[in-house]
């Protein structure tokens, strides 16, 4: 112990005390502080980053569901759009069917009309014609049968009766 | 691992590089010349972890028998009954018996076992008692440049061109480089690792600049001290009770309502033991706290320079019964070692010293009574500081 308390050197004591406090204080000021700061100021950047990137994935994950429901609203309206021609073009082959189908009814009632009133036509010019045929006959009968009378009257009477208008 | 090796082969090559540089410097030491008995050994350690006036590098005896020292003096300054006296160490001519005296401003100075004293006035030479103390002289205040002062001024200014650098480099580039580099996850290491657990995330800040000099200031002279220089600052009672005052005075200053109430009036224990508390507690904070961290410093730091001095020694104590050669290479062998343990030991005593200071700050400036987030049933729920102010 005695020899501890003559080995301490108060002189010593005091140039150290002096001297360190000049090194914090200098250390403080030029170095520790700056160092400090920056470090924090480096490792705040850091998680920044980190929370950036974080928030910037995030971000892309929403764009990519975005841009999915798009995509899929679009695959969808080509859908509906695509339905939607198939009904007008089924609805307007049916109009058209429909259509025609009436058109040719009505073409086919006209036609059965003309044919109708050619056939009339042709009924009465055959009756013309079988009148004319029958005042021919009847003339030929005449002339020849002018001398059988009787007997020439009774022909005409039958063949008269034969000869059925329809 | 390629890296590791290199770093364990350099190691090894420094160890054995101050040993051997060592070994030279006991077999050369003394200013008697040789060092071989014990005696002589025990002698020429005891020498070299005191503090000395010059810087002393190596003496030879000349061809004549002359004893030459090699080396460069250093300023002395006293302060005596008649002022300021300041002058070269050489003026003593390596005299360390109080046999040389030099007079300066009237007063009459000489060395004697490293110290300076003041001879009374009228004396003309030292006159010793029984004990072989001065009887007629008495000791001066010497703020000599030491070879201690010596030795702190050279890592302040060390510390200052590193880690000023190391400070101008965050000014163009973000992540430092070369020497930076390694500085930089040392400074991150005190501060995250020694810093902030101890005195806590809130107030770790303020304390931070105190806590990394002194650890690098420690580190770097107990490293110096295991090189051949011979410097011994971190094994000197002045420098580590000063190292230990800065932390008594930063950490009572700092010292919030709380550290003051728990110290002199101990809530939660019976009124009567309070007082005998407050003695104890006051007794911890300004002696035994200080006391702790003044000793532990010095007494580890001379320990280990007195026991690699003495396995170099080994080569000459052991000589006549081990032969030169088993001598010499036991001494190696053993003193490589506790060399690598002195390196761990400066590294750890640095850290020790640094994380015992933030402690005692931690618990001066811990928060006791502060807001605390209520649980749905209305309890306080503990938070992170509470764990640590139980812990400490």
């Amino acid at each position: 112990m005695e020899v501890l308390i003559n080995d301490f050197s108060p002189g010593l004591f005091v140039v150290q005390t002096i001297l360190l406090l000049g090194l914090i204080f200098l250390l403080v000021k030029f170095a520790w502080k700056p160092i400090l700061t920056s470090l924090n100021e480096r490792e705040s950047g850091i998680h920044d980053a980190l929370a950036a990137a974080d928030k910037a994935r995030a971000d892309m994950q929403n764009l990519q569901a975005d841009n999915e429901k798009l995509l899929n609203d679009a695959r969808a309206e080509r859908e509906a759009m695509l339905k939607e021609a198939r009904e007008i073009k089924d609805k307007m082959i049916t109009d058209s069917k429909e259509q025609a189908k009436v058109e040719g009814d009505k073409m086919l009632k006209q036609a059965q009309a003309a044919i109708e009133s050619e056939k009339k036509a042709a009924v009465a010019d055959i009756k013309n014609q079988v009148a004319e045929l029958s005042v021919e006959i009847a003339e030929k009968v005449l002339k020849e049968q002018l001398s059988n009378k009787d007997q020439q009257l009774k022909l005409v009477e039958s063949m008269l009766g034969d000869v059925k208008l329809n | 691992m390629k890296e590791v090796s290199k770093m364990i082969r350099t190691l090894v090559l420094l160890c054995t590089l101050c040993i051997s540089l060592q070994g030279f410097a006991i077999s050369e030491g003394g200013d008697q010349g040789a060092v071989d008995t014990k005696d002589e050994v025990d002698a020429y350690i005891l020498h070299h972890i005191k503090d000395a006036h010059d810087f002393h590098l190596f003496s030879y005896t000349g061809d004549n028998g002359e004893r030459k020292h090699v080396g460069f003096p250093l300023p002395v300054i006293l302060w005596s009954s008649n002022g300021l006296a300041a002058f070269m160490s050489s003026e003593f001519h390596h005299d360390d018996a109080g046999k040389v005296i030099v007079e300066k401003g009237g007063s009459k100075f000489v060395k004697l076992h490293g110290k300076i004293y003041e001879l009374n006035a009228g004396a003309s030479e030292v006159q010793f008692d029984e004990h072989h103390h001065a009887e007629n002289a008495a000791k001066v205040l010497d703020f000599s440049i030491t070879k201690s002062v010596f030795g702190i001024l050279l890592v302040g200014l060390l510390m200052l061109w590193a880690f000023s650098s190391l400070a101008k480099q965050y000014a163009s580039k973000k992540v430092p480089t070369g020497f930076g580099r390694v500085l930089e996850p040392l400074v991150i290491y005190v501060r995250d690792e020694i810093a902030k657990p101890n005195i806590g995330e809130k107030k770790y800040r303020q304390f931070t600049g105190y806590l990394l000099t002194v650890f690098f200031f420690i580190w770097i002279l107990n490293l110096l001290g295991l090189t051949p220089f011979g410097f011994n600052v971190t094994g000197q009672l002045g420098v580590t009770a000063a190292l230990a005052i800065f932390t008594l005075v930063i950490y009572t200053s700092s010292g919030n309502k709380d550290y003051w109430m728990h110290m002199l009036w101990m809530p939660g224990v019976p009124v009567l033991i309070r007082p005998v508390l407050a003695i104890i507690e006051l007794a911890g904070a300004f002696v035994i706290k200080p006391f702790s961290l003044l000793v532990r410093l010095f007494a580890n730091i001379s320990a280990g320079h007195i026991v690699v001095m003495s396995l170099i020694a080994i080569m000459f104590t052991l000589k006549k019964s081990l032969g030169v050669v088993g001598a010499t290479s036991l001494s190696l062998v053993l003193s490589f070692f506790i060399t690598l343990i002195e390196v761990l030991v400066a590294f750890l005593q640095a850290y020790i010293f640094t994380m015992l200071s933030a402690l005692f700050i931690g618990m001066a400036v811990a928060e006791h009574d502060h807001d605390h987030e209520h649980d749905e049933n209305g309890h306080e729920v503990p938070d992170a500081e509470d764990v640590r102010g139980d812990f400490i």
